[in-house]
Parts: C-alpha cells; sequence; structure tokens
C-alpha cells in the first residue's frame, strides 16, 4: 500500500517534471539561466585568478613549494558550507565587506564560489603542467625564452588538459549547494539556483518540480562530462 | 619567504575580485520580475546603499514560506507597489540574527519572548502582530504514549518518562534550529518541569533534533512514526503527504503569533527603513489580514492562518500591538 503511493509519487512526479521542462516552465527556465550565469561567472573569475598563480606554482622553485600544492589539495575537499560561512561573515553588513551589500546577492554567490574553486583550479593546473614533458619546458628555456615566455608557450601546449580543470571547477561550482544556500539567501527571482530550489521544494513536498530542476543539473553536468571526454580524447 | 608572496598575492586577487564584483553588482540584477520596478511606487528614503530603491530585504520564519503564503503576498505586493521583495527563510532565531546584523529591512517571527529581545537590544522597531494560528502535537494514529487530548505540559511529561524508558514506538523530533517553533518547544519543556538544555537534549535516541525547516522535520516525524510539535499551517499544508494525526491542540500556551518588525534604522542607518514601513502598513491593512484570513481555505477546506484585529490583539494571550498605524 505504501509502497504503491511511493511509486505512483515518483512515477507522477517524473511525468510532471518532463511536462515542466518541455514545456519551458518560466520558472524552472529562469533558475536554470541564473545557475548557470552565476557558476559561470565564478569559474570565469577563478580561472583567471588561478591559472596563472597554478602555473607560478609550477615554474618557481621555492621553499615550501610542495607544502603549498598539498594545502591546495587539502582544500579541494574544503566543505562548501565552511566557505558559505566564511564569506557570509565578511559580506555581513555588519562584517568587514559589508559596505559593498553584496550578502544575498548573486554577486556575492559569484565570489563565494570563485573562491571555492580557486583552490582546485590551481592545484589541478599545477598538476596538469606537471604532466607536460619537463623536456620542452627545458627546451623553450635554452631556447632563450623569457619566464613569462615560457609559462605561455607551457600553458598553450598543455591547453586541454587546462580546459578539463576549468570544466571540472565549473562543475564543482554549478553542483553545490552550501555556498549559495548561506550567501545567496535561496531569494525567489533573485538568489535561487537549481540546487537551492531543489532543497526548498523537497522540504515543501513539491517533489515534481525538484526532480524536474534534478534532470536538468544531472543534463549539465552530463554535457560537461561528455566536453571533458572528448577535450582529453584529443 | 616566497610562499608568502604567493599567499599574499592570492589574497590581492580575491580583493580584487571582490571589488570588481561590487562595482558589477549595480547592473548585475537578473530575474528581476518587475522592469517597471520605479514607475508607481511611492517615495522611498534612500538612505545610502540599502539594497538600491525599491528593494526591501525580509528575513522571514520557515512555516511562513513553507505553507505557500508568503509567495502570494510577495506577488501581491510587488504588483501593487513595484517594490522588489527579497525575502529569505530562516529560522526565527536565524532571522532575527540577520536583522541584528543589519542584512534585513524587516523580520517577519513568531516567537514572542525572543522579539521582546531583539527590541529591547534596540534591534527591531515598529512591532505589530498581525496573524496567529496554533501550535499542535501530531503523532501517530494509533498514539502509542496516549497523549490524545491532553494538556500540552502533560503530553510533554508522559513524552519524556516513556522516551526515557526506550518505549517501544515513542519519540520525539524536534526542530532543534532556534526556529519560533523550536522556542515554542523549549518553553513548554520548561513549563512541564524540565531543564532543557540539561535533561531533555541528549537525554536519548527517543529525542531526534532535525535541524530543518517544519516542512521537512514533519516528514522525518512521519517516516520515523514519531510525536512533533507543528504549527498549524504548516501541518495543513502537508497533511495529504503525512499519517501523523493531531493530538494535542488545546491551551493558550500553544498560541502561535505571527509579527513583523522594522530593523531599528538608529542601529542599523543602512537599513530601507522607509520601505519597512510602507510594507508594514500595507502587510497589517484591513485588505491584507482579510486575503491571509481567506488563505489556504479552497485548498485545504479552512484558513491556515486568523488575521488578528484590535482590541483583541492588546488583550491576553496576544498582548501585542496591531491596528495602530506606522509612520516613519
Amino acid at each position: 500500500m505504501v509502497d504503491g503511493i511511493m511509486d505512483s509519487t515518483i512515477v507522477q512526479g517524473f511525468i510532471q517534471a518532463i511536462e515542466l521542462i518541455v514545456t519551458g516552465n518560466p520558472e524552472v527556465v529562469e533558475i536554470t539561466i541564473r545557475s548557470l550565469y552565476i557558476s559561470l561567472s565564478a569559474t570565469l573569475i577563478a580561472g583567471l585568478i588561478a591559472l596563472p598563480l597554478g602555473a607560478l606554482i609550477y615554474f618557481k622553485e621555492f621553499r615550501g613549494k610542495q607544502a603549498l600544492v598539498n594545502i591546495l589539495q587539502t582544500l579541494f575537499a574544503m566543505p562548501t558550507v565552511i566557505i558559505g560561512l566564511f564569506v557570509f561573515l565578511m559580506l555581513s553588513r555588519s562584517g568587514p565587506f559589508g559596505f559593498l551589500d553584496l550578502l544575498f546577492t548573486p554577486g556575492g554567490m559569484v565570489i563565494a564560489q570563485t573562491i571555492l574553486i580557486i583552490p582546485l583550479i590551481m592545484g589541478l593546473t599545477v598538476s596538469a603542467l606537471s604532466s607536460i614533458d619537463r623536456e620542452m619546458r627545458y627546451t623553450i628555456i635554452s631556447l632563450g625564452a623569457s619566464s613569462l615566455q615560457s609559462i605561455v608557450t607551457v600553458i598553450k601546449e598543455s591547453r586541454f588538459a587546462i580546459m578539463s580543470v576549468i570544466l571540472l571547477g565549473f562543475g564543482r561550482a554549478i553542483s553545490e549547494v552550501g555556498t549559495v544556500m548561506i550567501v545567496g539567501g535561496n531569494i525567489r527571482g533573485f538568489t535561487r539556483v537549481l540546487t537551492t530550489a531543489i532543497a526548498l521544494n523537497t522540504s515543501m513536498g513539491n517533489f515534481p518540480f525538484s526532480i524536474a530542476l534534478g534532470i536538468i543539473l544531472l543534463t549539465v553536468a552530463l554535457g560537461v562530462n561528455i566536453v571533458l571526454s572528448v577535450v582529453q580524447r584529443r | 619567504m616566497k610562499p608568502k608572496i604567493m599567499l599574499l598575492m592570492a589574497g590581492i586577487a580575491v580583493l580584487a575580485v571582490i571589488a570588481a564584483m561590487s562595482a558589477g553588482c549595480t547592473e548585475v540584477t537578473p530575474g528581476n520580475e518587475t522592469p517597471n520596478a520605479t514607475a508607481n511606487q511611492t517615495p522611498t528614503g534612500t538612505t545610502g546603499a540599502a539594497g538600491g530603491d525599491g528593494v526591501l530585504r525580509i528575513a522571514t520564519t520557515t512555516s511562513l514560506e513553507n505553507t505557500g503564503l508568503l509567495a502570494e503576498l510577495e506577488v501581491m505586493y510587488e504588483n501593487t507597489t513595484g517594490v522588489d521583495l527579497q525575502i529569505t527563510a530562516q529560522g526565527t532565531g536565524q532571522a532575527l540574527e540577520l536583522g541584528q546584523r543589519c542584512d534585513v529591512d524587516v523580520v517577519l517571527v513568531h516567537a514572542p519572548p525572543l522579539e521582546e529581545e531583539f527590541i529591547d537590544g534596540g534591534y527591531g522597531t515598529d512591532h505589530r502582530c498581525f496573524a496567529y494560528n496554533y501550535f499542535i502535537i501530531v503523532g501517530p494514529e494509533d498514539d502509542p504514549a496516549g497523549i490524545r487530548g491532553a494538556q500540552p505540559e502533560e503530553a510533554f511529561q508522559t513524552l519524556y518518562q516513556l522516551g526515557t524508558n526506550n518505549t517501544e514506538g515513542v519519540a520525539f523530533v524536534s526542530r532543534g534550529d532556534n526556529s519560533g517553533t523550536h522556542s515554542k518547544e523549549q518553553e513548554i519543556w520548561e513549563a512541564a518541569g524540565y531543564n532543557y538544555t540539561e535533561e531533555i537534549q541528549n537525554s536519548g535516541a527517543w529525542y531526534i533534533e532535525s535541524g530543518r525547516s517544519m516542512g521537512e522535520t514533519l516528514a522525518l516525524a512521519n517516516e520515523e512514526q514519531a510525536y512533533v510539535l507543528t504549527d498549524e499551517g504548516t501541518y495543513l499544508s502537508f497533511r495529504q503527504d503525512l499519517e501523523l494525526v493531531p493530538l494535542v491542540e488545546q491551551g493558550d500556551e500553544l498560541l502561535n503569533r505571527y509579527s513583523v518588525m522594522a530593523v531599528n534604522p538608529e542601529t542599523c542607518p543602512n537599513a530601507n527603513y522607509a520601505e519597512a514601513v510602507n510594507f508594514t502598513s500595507w502587510l497589517t491593512s484591513e485588505e491584507t489580514k482579510q486575503f491571509i484570513g481567506e488563505f489556504g481555505v479552497e485548498e485545504f477546506g479552512q484558513p491556515l492562518f486568523t488575521p488578528l484585529y484590535a482590541p483583541q490583539c492588546t488583550e491576553p494571550p496576544f498582548n501585542c500591538t496591531c491596528a495602530e498605524n506606522v509612520t516613519a
């Protein structure tokens, strides 16, 4: 009896979810676009910061380099809620950056996700560059390239590996719920994104809507993975 | 030395991003549902940044959001005034904390003792109650603890005794999140003669703290076939998915009073106080109260909230202001 009810909830939920997606329900579309917008922005900014820094760590020899790389790798697993808490306290009107008025705004969410994926992109950039043949690096330097030129050349050579790094960063950003819930506040029509909308609608027992957003989120993740494997096969 | 330089550079980069975002944030307003936002709005006191013109930030309890009432009120208000309401649903404790930190302009809450502290602390002003319903204790149909029809304190005493004796089928789910409902639960434990933090919390497997919204807590209690204290509104709007039935629903101590407060502009000069006043006046107007009183009748067969009117609201057990106009 109870199982029968469960089954029909799931089945009906799926049918309604497909309807919501196919008919282009405005709220579903809006939330999806906002999610993509925020996470793409965060990935772009994080990439601009973390790629050069990652490259710098790879090229420069300095004491504590291995320790720094270890720290970065530890930060890959940084719980999203801790980043959320940190950014919340920073951006709160009574916090040090309160005057920017960014708490509970998409801008604040972009900052939080950027901070979240910077260590990931930095660390993986180091690994990606390490996979480039060392010989090539010595060749570049022996040809008289400045350090900037050698950085640019090696990054160019490893562009597909770097692209996978960026896609992984994007995947982590769009699928996380911790920072965007705390920093964004899940405000309808303003800061509500795929993951926070799923959490809310599940708590409200509105399963078809949750399932619909879940399907979209999975599709985005699948798309990223397909692109990733195509890139890696090259 | 060099790792320090690296860290310094990373720090500078992060600061640069924050600065860049702040510059960009004024035009970054995706999902702005009211393109004609400034068309017919009443003049607002533009006190500094204040989240911009025509934006009002509200922190609210999860019960108002979970029942769906707030979504309807939001649409009504935005359509009539053009003001963009930005509503974040948190437990009452967290909502008040956001008000205290000047992160919102208005709080909608339901925990009279916490509200009083908030006002006394100088964080809130223009306190108006606007509606009420009752808390109820719901539980499994067969009621293994036998609390049906009891007074709330008696029911809690029975649950404690049976629960700590590991009686089969007796468990209680608490919100455990400093929400208005959790605050009420603690009041009842204290009234029943227990020290909440020492005797109730960590007193055994029977006492489950969910740490989640009212809707999720009801779903959890339903899975566990446990007893739970809930507001009437959320229970009614989730009833179709629940096997739990109301067991205790009487007594003034179960009153659930909803209030609105503006964040004190003296404590938070950046708060959008003028708009907060407009919103409070609208929320406590006859028309809005009538709407609140009719909300849910069609879907659930009975109203989820009862609007409060003077002079009833000034008398026990309400003891609050609901009629006086709010002016900036």
